[in-house]
């Protein structure tokens, strides 16, 4: 998400499903679409009807592959050599949509004199500190304008003001630190000036130059060797990108957690983001990066979040060290350009929302209520407090960790250290009953007997059960009617904290203790639906917001900040407009035209391609006839086309912002990233990003191979999760000689407690498996549907042995590397059981939004691995070999 | 058509002798067959709803009879999916209906080998009396800071992990009482 919203101001998908037919070229990376989107996929192959161009690459052959005109193999995790090779492809071949680039990038932007690049420190940029691991970006902003107004003058001396200090001692403040990467969600990072621009980009420190010479040695020789690619493929596909891009043609790319899961996935899709600008393919139709996401209502759970760091609408979590304070809280991004400037009235709403009356402007809307961060709370890191006793009550929600979470050990081994624990699911999951049969119970590492956890299960009702909306993979909130009544004891979840909410409140009235106060003051009054839990529809008109005068609003443009508005997701603002649920329209599509803009909502404001002024040049006109989306129609002085303009509706092309102007008043005529605090999308990211303004190859923590472009092998900002249970394989390591991956399959969902509980879907796909290449079987005598056993430093897992061609033996420069494939379904319950691929996995983290690295180094052998208590043996035995030192030998 | 009663009616006898020499159509009719009507057409009610599988959002409409799922179908009206289900979303009945889905509370009392029956009232009270203990004890009012002690206002006992199967409404609802709570371990897996 940061991948996309650092770049163009939102985290979300720039377009939709249905618009991929309007490509002339679709490239698929990081993703297998035909398998795990299957539905999704048919307007790829609607766009191939039509003529386009269709790519894939991906360490295997799918059946994605198989309709696409070309399959490019990849090495796992080498994604950002490849795609970094074609912005150099791009850029020194003068392929660039130059008009496009020059107006709506920051490509013109002249950086600060001290910024350096990792081609100058071994694969470091400027700023870094060892010891924390962390960058300072400070020198990586924006030079600042020739003439600067008093606010930017003022905020220069701020600036000034904490370099002097840094270099006094005291640490600059975490205005980088990682969790803020994820609030760019909708609201680009926050800089200080629009800035030095040079639009001739021949400053040498522009961005254009800087990024020029930062993918300089990416060439097809570079991509040869560091992702098994030979050179004429890459020539193809960088040929298919370029010849449709421009004017009269557009490319889009897909992409899903191919990209996300690696210690370099924000910065994945970043490489991505900066090639699609440079050809000029965001904000117009048949163009923009489509963002795959994996479960029903993945981008509504960030939206809405169940995060640590945000809050509905992508507002960050109070932070104890700067945020003790409304006016700090919001101080980052007040004020700003565009419409992130207005953030104190979101804030504010929200706040409303929560607390109702009791939020007033005397008490700062109760701002104090909110409880703050300081520094890394994510799922991973808070299993490590479990493990370590310091966290003891876990609810678990429609999750099952024990088998879908990367290093199911450390799930296991924290959950057996609670006091308690929450879990509500539709079946026995594996995180439910891991104390009575999890792996760890049989290789006697963990007794029954003496885990005190106490676990409640509470089962669900399913979608059918209840009513209410996903918000699905193109920001789209469709809303599902209660078919029938939840069976026996099962609830929906807004049942259930509804009444948990209430009960909880009711414990603790008449407390006279502050501490109590955010509970008690809490608005927690809804009418009542059949089932004795809150109407579903009146929290979706909360999220909505409502006026002063108690009335539905229809835009977050009506937001407030004195506290007249109310409104729970401002991003949200819109799908109650009229008092109607607007995610609940379905009119037929064969009565509308293909944006069938009256087919659900989609955030923000209904816009269902993002930032599509960009579809018009900057005087406004289309860039052409093919590619005519929305337009300045000059006669009314309104935009217009055929979709919701994603701009000031009246603002005209030729209109530039007063000096001084603040929030949307500060978005210029050529601006289209409305939400970005330059109005301009990023190439180079001077803020916003834990791990560089520019992506960089480095190798996933565990490779084997060496990193050839630096001297820096891995992300120097990654997050290791330090723990006796997540050792890490070393690299390049002879023990652990072979590449895995993990992927899903078409008949089974993530950790399979929706699928391998189903007769059909179990028929279809009955047992785990693992795919390897002929040359890999005949070295390691792996048999066709024999057994093969796989070791990582974690533990070692069997499964059925698939030898096929589908896995290329990947040749980079003299030797080969390895492949091994294994969808990571399987666990221990259901009527399909297996060992979990997960298990295999290790902890190391992407710094900007703590998510795993997919990708990992192995063994593997013939025949089923060892039972019981040999099983942790066998496994120490390939740590001995290693020379990874076990638990308490570490210094 | 032949009439059906007598021998020229013969399924073979009609293939071999008429158009449909593949057998695929007219030909393979029988009585019975011509008899049968789909489940989905004796259904009360048809209730529109979404896939709760991957993100693509596929439309469904859910047959019911006398309070049942009967089946589910796609619904050919979304413009995103058009009508068609892969093969999760075509099983998503059985989701539904499967026999394994438990739907009484199961309990487990620390140390216990097995599963115990508990009152779901109860259950939600003994959770909530959980909550409000754990809350008071590992109540944290300041930590320490980069520039000293700070307000945090928090708890870092409770955690939660789930949201990405949940309605946007469910999340909203416990975000904001876990907010309220203090709590801010609070995941999904959108992180995983």
């Amino acid at each position: 998400m940061p991948g996309l919203g650092t770049s163009f101001g939102r985290g979300g998908a720039t377009t939709n499903l249905q618009d991929l037919s309007n490509a002339d070229c679709i490239l698929i990376e990081g993703s297998n679409m035909a398998e795990a989107h299957p539905v999704g996929f048919q307007w790829v192959m609607e766009a191939k009807r039509r003529g386009a161009t269709v790519i894939h690459v991906d360490p295997r052959f799918t059946r994605t592959s198989a309709v696409a005109d070309q399959h490019v193999p990849i090495r796992a995790g080498s994604d950002i050599a490849f795609l970094g090779a074609l912005v150099n492809h791009v850029l020194s071949n003068d392929l660039d949509f130059r008009e496009y680039v020059v107006a709506y990038t920051n490509a013109a932007n002249v950086i600060d004199e001290d910024f350096q690049d990792t081609e100058e420190l071994e694969g470091l940029f400027s700023g870094y500190d060892p010891e924390a691991g962390q960058y300072d970006p400070i020198t990586w902003r924006y030079r600042p304008p020739a003439e600067m107004t008093d606010q930017e003058r003022q905020r220069a001396e701020e600036l000034e003001d904490e370099e002097r200090r840094d270099q006094e001692g005291s640490r600059h403040q975490e205005s980088h630190q990682a969790a803020r990467s994820e609030s760019h969600g909708s609201g680009g990072a926050p800089v200080s000036w629009k800035g030095l621009r040079d639009e001739t980009l021949q400053h040498p420190s522009c961005v254009f130059q800087i990024l020029k010479r930062h993918y300089a040695r990416y060439t097809p020789e570079m991509v040869r060797d560091v992702c098994g690619i030979e050179p004429e493929q890459f020539r193809r596909v960088a040929d298919a990108l370029t010849r449709n891009s421009g004017r009269e043609r557009t490319t889009a790319f897909c992409y899903a957690v191919g990209w996300t899961q690696h210690s370099v996935g924000a910065q994945m899709i970043r490489t991505a983001s900066i090639l699609q600008l440079l050809l000029g393919n965001i904000g117009r139709p048949g163009g923009g990066i489509m963002a795959l996401r994996g479960h029903a209502s993945i981008q509504g759970s960030t939206d809405i979040p169940t995060l640590f760091n945000i809050l509905p609408g992508y507002l960050p979590m109070p932070n104890a060290a700067h945020h003790q304070s409304l006016d700090a809280w919001v101080a980052d991004d007040e004020g700003k350009a565009g419409f992130w400037g207005n953030v104190r009235s979101y804030a504010v709403s929200l706040l409303k929302s929560y607390w109702g009356d009791a939020a007033t402007a005397d008490n700062d809307f109760c701002f104090d209520y909110l409880p703050r961060v300081t520094g890394d709370h994510s799922t991973y890191t808070t299993v490590k407090a479990m493990i370590e006793g310091r966290c003891k009550g876990y609810f678990v929600v429609g999750e099952n960790p024990a088998v879908g979470s990367s290093n199911g050990k450390m799930q296991r081994l924290g959950m057996a250290n609670l006091d308690w624990l929450v879990v509500r699911d539709l079946q026995l999951i594996e995180s439910a009953t891991f104390w009575k049969d999890g792996p760890e119970i049989e290789t006697g590492e963990l007794v029954t007997e003496r885990i005190g956890t106490e676990v409640f299960f509470l089962p669900a009702a399913s979608h059918v059960e209840k009513a209410g909306s996903f918000t699905q993979t193109q920001r789209m909130l469709q809303w599902r009617d209660q078919a029938v009544a939840p069976p026996g004891d099962c609830q929906s979840e807004l049942q259930f904290y509804f009444d948990l909410g209430r009960r909880i409140r009711a414990r603790l009235a008449g407390s006279t203790d502050e501490r109590d106060r955010p509970l008690l003051d809490l608005a927690w009054d809804y009418p009542l639906d059949a089932e004795g839990g809150p109407e579903p529809e009146s929290v979706l008109r909360e999220i909505n917001g409502t006026g002063p005068d108690g009335a539905a609003l229809s835009a977050y443009t009506e937001l407030r900040a004195d506290g007249s508005t109310a409104c729970g997701c401002w991003i949200y603002c819109g799908v109650y407009a009229d008092e109607a649920n607007q995610a609940r329209r379905r009119k037929p599509h064969w009565e509308q035209d293909q944006v069938a803009a009256e087919w659900g909502w989609v955030w923000p404001a209904n816009r269902r391609i993002l930032y599509n002024r960009a579809s018009a040049a900057p005087d406004g006109t289309p860039w052409s006839e093919r590619k005519r989306y929305v337009w300045w129609d000059a006669e009314a002085r309104r935009w217009t086309g055929a979709d919701v303009p994603d701009f000031v509706p009246d603002r005209a092309p030729d209109f530039v912002p007063e000096e001084g102007a603040t929030g949307p008043d500060a978005i210029g005529g050529r601006d289209p990233f409305v939400m970005q605090t330059d109005g301009k999308a990023w190439l180079f990211a001077p803020l916003g990003l834990a791990d560089g303004p520019m992506p960089t190859h480095y190798e996933p923590a565990e490779s084997p191979v060496r990193n050839p472009l630096y001297g820096q092998q891995s992300n120097p900002t990654r997050k290791q999760v330090r723990s006796p249970a997540n050792p890490l394989n070393p690299s390049w390591s002879e023990v652990y000689p072979y590449v895995f991956t993990t992927y899903r399959l078409t008949e089974h969902h993530t950790a399979g407690g929706m699928s391998r509980t189903l007769p059909y879907l179990t028929e279809l796909q009955p047992e785990p498996f693992c795919e390897v290449s002929p040359r890999l079987a005949a070295e390691r005598g792996l048999e066709h549907l024999g057994w093969a056993t796989i070791v990582t430093s974690r533990t070692a897992i069997e499964a059925r042995v698939i030898v096929t061609d589908r896995l290329r033996s990947l040749r980079l420069g003299d030797r080969f590397v390895e492949q091994i494939g294994l969808p990571y379904h399987w666990g221990g319950n259901g009527i399909t059981t297996g060992d979990s691929p997960n298990d295999l996995v290790n902890l190391t983290l992407d710094p900007n939004v703590y998510i795993q690295d997919k990708v990992g180094t192995c063994d593997i052998r013939p025949g089923r691995r060892p039972r019981g208590p040999a099983l942790p043996a066998y496994v120490a035995d390939y740590r001995r070999r290693a020379g990874i030192p076990e638990a308490g030998e570490e210094t | 058509m032949a009439d059906p009663r007598t021998f020229l009616g013969w399924p073979l006898l009609r293939q071999v002798t008429g158009a449909d020499r593949l057998g695929r159509g007219h030909a393979a009719r029988s009585e019975r067959s011509d008899r049968l009507t789909p489940r989905t057409a004796s259904a009360d009610r048809v209730v529109d709803s979404v896939c709760p599988f991957c993100a693509v959002g596929c439309a469904q409409k859910v047959f019911v009879k006398d309070g049942e799922v009967i089946q589910i179908e796609g619904n050919p009206a979304s413009p995103i999916s058009r009508g068609r289900l892969c093969p999760k979303g075509s099983a998503s009945k059985q989701l539904v209906t499967s026999p394994t889905r438990v739907t009484k509370v199961r309990y487990r009392r620390p140390y216990a080998t097995d599963w115990e029956d508990l009152d779901r009232d109860t259950a939600i009270d003994m959770i909530a009396d959980r909550v409000v203990e754990t809350r008071r004890k590992y109540w944290e009012w300041e930590a320490d800071g980069p520039d000293g002690r700070r307000r945090t206002r928090r708890t870092l006992g409770i955690a939660s992990l789930g949201g990405a199967t949940l309605d946007n409404e469910e999340n909203y609802l416990m975000k904001k009482l876990y907010t309220a709570m203090g709590a801010i371990q609070i995941e999904n897996q959108a992180r995983i």
